[in-house]
């Protein structure tokens, strides 16, 4: 983690439902391999192998892991690309 | 077959006549199945005037199909309301034809690539990445027609009539795995 240069303010903002964060949801499935996995999260978000490798093993033992978050439109953006890659993807307001 | 291996920015393999027939017979059955989900997208005269395309709002009925172009939103469970029908409905529709494009583009880079009589496949890393989802989607395929479960055998006894496929979905999944990795350097 880097050090902010400016000091930021926390802000109390009046957070509606439009607000909060999206979730991209990666769901566990019998076919897609572990290294496959693996290797999807790191080539489309950019993981470190080991943080890769973390969300692959909560999507196996846990059934789902989220892997990213934030508006609407760049989770959709992030599910369409795990469709693409046959990931079984959804995306979800966070709860 | 022999496993994939890596050199640079380049992916080999080999491939014998019936490996690269099966492989290529496999990828083309997906291939025309994606075809023909596209050809029943709707036409619209606005979206030839736009370039916008939409595609269907509901899911697939084959299973296969199915699997392949996934809901943006769990809709089988309980908490599924009409909100997120109707946003995966829209979702679907906006993202479906891009979707579309991308899978029969892979399964293209295969076919291009995988020599019809057998032989030496050689892949840049881009057409190797291509390989990977053509290789995955046929195995989501072949494994939602068996019902792969995580505890599927090995084998099947002889008289199941799934069995000889069962054999080729392993195999897929041998030469995708291999090709993981090849690619990661993994296989040290």
């Amino acid at each position: 983690m880097s050090t902010p240069v400016e000091r930021v303010e926390p802000v109390a903002a009046e957070f509606t439902a439009e607000d909060k964060p999206w979730q991209a949801i990666v769901w566990n499935d019998p076919v897609n391999l572990m290294s496959y996995v693996t290797y999807v999260f790191q080539k489309l978000f950019g993981y470190s192998r080991e943080q890769a490798t973390k969300l692959m093993l909560d999507v196996h033992h846990k059934g789902r892991a989220i892997v990213s978050s934030g508006s609407k439109e760049k989770v959709e953006g992030d599910v369409a690309k795990l469709h693409a890659a046959g990931l079984w993807a959804t995306m979800q307001h966070e709860s | 077959m022999i496993p994939w291996e890596r050199v640079g920015d380049t992916v080999t393999t080999k491939v014998d006549r019936q490996e690269s027939a099966v492989l290529r017979t496999v990828v083309q059955q997906i291939d025309e199945m994606l075809k023909d989900r596209q050809a029943e997208a709707p036409q619209d005269e606005l979206a030839e005037l736009t370039g916008i395309r939409t595609g269907p709002t509901t899911a697939p009925d084959d299973p296969i199909l199915s699997r392949l172009l996934p809901d943006f939103h769990r809709l089988d469970n309980e908490d599924a309301d009409k909100q997120d029908r109707d946003s995966a409905a829209a979702l679907r529709s906006l993202h479906e034809p891009e979707l579309l494009d991308l899978k029969t583009g892979v399964a293209g880079v295969l076919l291009d690539t995988c020599p019809p009589g057998g032989g030496v496949v050689e892949l840049s890393l881009e057409q190797a990445d291509a390989w990977l989802s053509a290789l995955n989607d046929v195995r989501l395929a072949l494994g939602t027609t068996l019902g792969v479960s995580e505890d599927m055998p090995d084998q099947l006894p002889d008289d199941d009539p799934r069995a000889p496929h069962l054999g080729i979905y392993h195999w897929l999944t041998w030469m995708q795995e291999s090709l993981v990795a090849a690619l990661t350097g993994a296989d040290g």
